[in-house]
């Protein structure tokens, strides 16, 4: 009877926490290693419009961005509720652009200039207006490949 | 000398720290996968141009998109629904109607003399057109093309166009370009902006 005499005292082992560490630090470099900053943050409110023939965006250090959008509701005080432009961290206008294209250029090293990709990401109650202007402009400014952002919509086949 | 046994690190604090980082990379983090359409714009023209070639009647297809974004092409009303296959249609001529694309011979690596559409989809929208209404066009179209694509590589190649290698895939795109012209907006929805 002895065998079961010790039952009621015995404790629950502890558990080996060692290996805890090593599986949060995997996840951790897991994280970091797809972990993008954000270089900047948006001044305008963008919700991209939805489409179903889209594909990926190749080559990330390649791609400058055109946001295109209405301001924040903290930022219409400044600078009203029509569409703006948000290149890099500045609301601009129209004409800004093309200076925009030169510096972008400028950044990247000389062989991959030709391949610079302008990313207009717009709301989608943006009016083509402004946008046709924009492409004006990047066509002035030879920056002529380039890439409407919007969501895949998985809906709709 | 007495031989003395390190004491053991006390490593439980190791995955607070570990997890205060994980947290922290967590919320910075954004799986930004941006997804949308690749374009090309033509280059500017230079001042001194000549009138454009002249493209015969045929070979365009007008597709209009008004201020209050309705759609037009072929010369009625339509949805953008049934855009997709009507821009199939022109583009590929099946039947090589008289009123649809003329072909040309061209003869491209790969996939020997192949007939290559001379259509043209011609998109003019107004500056009042939203952006919304003017991408879903652009999205259709995307489609009837990489369509056309994919049914030519499934019969050349028998593989889907996104299977292809790079040379095959080249062929393919120059087997079936991308057609499409824009014109200058109109400007009857007025303002720069929305």
């Amino acid at each position: 009877m002895a065998k079961f005499a010790g039952k009621n005292e015995k404790e629950t082992p502890a558990l080996n926490m060692g290996s805890m560490s090593d599986i949060i630090f995997m996840l951790l470099f897991f994280f970091m290693v797809i972990t993008t900053m954000r270089e900047s943050s948006l001044y305008v409110k963008i919700t991209v419009p939805k489409g179903t023939e889209v594909s990926k965006l190749e080559k990330k250090s390649l791609v400058s961005y055109i946001n295109v959008g209405f301001p924040m509701q903290e930022m219409q005080a400044q600078y009203g509720t029509d569409a703006r432009i948000q290149l890099n961290d500045q609301i601009s206008d129209v004409s800004d652009i093309i200076q925009f294209v030169e510096l972008e250029k400028a950044q990247r090293p000389e062989e991959d200039r030709p391949f610079l990709t302008m990313a207009i990401k717009s709301d989608k109650d943006v009016k083509m207006g402004l946008i046709s202007d924009i492409k004006q402009e990047l066509r002035t400014a030879g920056a002529l490949k380039i890439f409407y952002n919007a969501a895949k919509d998985g809906a709709r086949k | 000398m007495a031989k003395r046994k390190t004491p053991g690190l006390n490593t439980s604090s190791m995955s607070d720290i570990s997890f205060l980082l994980l947290a922290f990379f967590l919320m910075v983090s954004s799986i930004n996968s941006d997804m949308g359409i690749a374009r090309k714009l033509p280059p500017p023209l230079p001042p001194t141009q000549e009138k454009p070639p002249e493209i015969h009647q045929r070979n365009i297809f007008v597709v209009k998109i008004n201020s209050k974004d309705r759609l037009l092409f072929d010369g009625e009303i339509g949805r953008v629904e049934d855009l997709r296959e009507r821009a199939k249609t022109f583009l590929s001529n099946p039947d090589n109607l008289p009123n649809l694309p003329e072909k040309e011979v061209v003869d491209i690596p790969l996939l020997g003399k192949t007939e290559v559409s001379k259509g043209v989809i011609s998109l003019r929208n107004d500056r009042g057109t939203s952006w919304d209404m003017y991408f879903q066009v652009q999205n259709e179209l995307a489609g009837a093309i990489n369509e056309l694509k994919d049914e030519m590589s499934l019969a050349k190649f028998s593989k889907k166009y996104a299977d292809l290698k790079d040379a095959q895939r080249d062929a393919i795109d120059r087997a079936i370009p991308v057609a499409i012209s824009e014109a200058e907006p109109t400007k009857v929805g007025g303002q720069n902006n929305g």
